[in-house]
């Protein structure tokens, strides 16, 4: 099966949102600099007058100033306001995809392999994306289109602004091979010297030298590197990178017999609860909401939500709180047929907590959960059950982690 | 034009669907008739990224949006 995968670079980005939202600077030389006090600021960014004039990044304020030969519009950085409009545009990219992977503010890879069958589909989700965000968010980006992470951001690079490159199977001989070989993702400076030394100039001249060379010379990341020159990257889009927020955490299962009584349906909420907050534990989010799904035989479904006194990432108070919904919501006039436990309303970090429960308490059971997830990484899912996860025999032989169909992070309750 | 923050009440239905109901604009209360449409837009104009609403007021066809739980208009 054919990958299909989207970098995608917002141009000239903090320049671009100065300009957006002070109109009265759009025609005009504009750099955004890093300190408060202008006048010892140092250029960070950009738009494409100021550029025109030789105006590079890491110029003081001063240097720009000699270079340009009209008047300079010196802004200060504004990181809220960055953070805020790159939100954004992640957001429109997780309408395609839940595989989107940051690379700093202004990057992304998406990958559309699910919607994509040619590369005129590809093309066409990333002309669409461009399209939107022009219009939503009023930048231009550059999206590169390949089969893989690392030609998809070289493609990115090559036209700016507002443009679509395609990079493919058959082409990227012509097009990627006679770029400089510091074009390549990864070829940082050091390598680029012992590149040099070696009179490797091009990428194409890295595809085709010796591997036995490279690894001599260059160790395991030379064969990494020539790896990447001749297309063989085969490194996941990454669904959560850094600390970006994501909407929630969510598992479901339709349970191999149907469920009778709130006793099994209790062993499946805390078995669905412990792998969700193992996730989240993961990742150092907290829940202030929680949530169950519960369809019945008839596959009628329902959803009911509940905010959390407190903060938690604890298995037993997602559980112990799905389980009230659980009794609060369902009548048994038929049996359970599938349940889904989702925790909503995420923060990251530090948290708060409840006036009620002391630090101390909270933080044992946390390091009892912690201590019980380490010990099921080592021997297997197995080694620890929760007692009322032992009542019903078929049911407790469900491993979250396997036979689940985890849908991670978004659109869990869209499922069937 | 300038990007001019406005107050408005507004109704929230069950489902979290805003609906503002009348905007106050130097001073003055103003009627919303009718919410025609809403859509994810930019105002390139004065600068802001949000929910765009086509309002009726009195008539009158105009934009207001909801940016970062604020709401401005585009102000002549
Ligand atoms: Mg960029």
């Amino acid at each position: 099966m054919g990958r299909f995968i989207l970098h995608s670079d917002l141009n000239n980005f903090y320049a671009s949102v100065e300009s957006l939202y002070n109109p009265n600077i759009r025609n005009k030389a504009v750099v955004v600099v890093g300190d408060e006090e202008k006048r010892h600021g140092i250029v960070l960014a950009k738009n494409y007058i100021a550029k025109s004039y030789n105006i590079k990044t890491g110029d003081t304020v001063w240097e720009a100033r000699q270079k340009c030969a009209e008047e300079l519009v010196c802004v200060p950085a504004r990181f809220d306001l960055y953070l805020y409009v790159s939100r954004l545009v992640k957001d429109i990219y997780r309408e395609y995809s839940d595989k989107v992977e940051s690379f700093g503010i202004d990057e992304a890879w998406i990958d559309i392999s699910h919607l994509a069958k040619t590369y005129e589909d590809a093309v066409a989700i990333a002309n669409n994306i461009r399209t939107r965000i022009i219009s939503e968010i009023g930048l231009t980006v550059s999206i590169g289109v390949s089969f893989n992470k690392v030609f998809a951001k070289l493609g990115s690079d090559l036209k700016k602004p507002n443009a679509t490159i395609l990079i493919t199977q058959d082409n990227f001989r012509d097009v990627v091979w006679k770029l400089p070989v510091e074009d390549l993702l990864y070829v940082g400076r050091a390598t680029s010297k012992k590149f040099e030394r070696a009179r490797i100039k091009t990428i194409g001249d890295l595809a085709n030298t010796d591997i036995k060379y490279l690894k001599l010379t260059l160790g395991k990341m030379g064969v990494v590197l020539h790896d990447f020159a001749c297309g063989r990257d085969t490194s996941p889009v990454e669904s959560i990178h850094d600390k970006e927020k994501i909407k929630s955490f969510g598992n479901s299962t339709t349970c191999p017999v149907d469920l009778v009584s709130n006793t099994e349906v209790k062993s499946i909420i805390y078995m669905l609860a412990e792998s969700v907050a193992e996730r989240m534990k993961k990742k150092n989010y907290y829940a202030h909401g929680v949530s169950l799904w519960v369809k019945d035989t008839d596959l009628c479904s329902f959803e009911r939500q509940m905010q959390l006194s407190s903060p938690t990432n604890i298995s037993e108070d997602i559980a112990k709180n799905c389980y009230k919904l659980f009794l609060d919501n369902y009548d048994w006039q038929l049996n359970v047929r599938a349940l889904g436990v989702r925790v909503t309303n995420l923060t990251t970090g530090k948290m708060q907590y409840d006036l009620f429960e002391s630090v101390n308490n909270f933080e044992k059971k946390q390091k009892l959960e912690c201590a019980i997830e380490k010990l099921r990484e080592r021997f297997g899912y197995d080694i620890i059950r929760r007692g009322n996860i032992l009542v019903n025999q078929s049911l407790s032989s469900l491993n979250p982690h396997s036979d689940i169909h985890i849908i991670h992070p978004i659109g869990f309750f869209k499922a069937k | 034009m300038e990007k001019k923050y406005v107050k408005v009440m507004v109704e929230i239905d069950e489902n979290g669907n805003k609906k503002p109901k009348t905007i106050t604009f130097n001073n003055h209360e103003y009627e919303i008739d009718k919410v025609l449409d809403m859509k994810k837009a930019v105002s390139m104009k004065v600068g802001g990224i949000g929910e765009r609403y086509t309002v009726r007021i009195n008539g009158h066809e105009t934009y207001l949006y909801f940016e970062n739980n604020k709401w401005f208009v585009e102000s002549h």
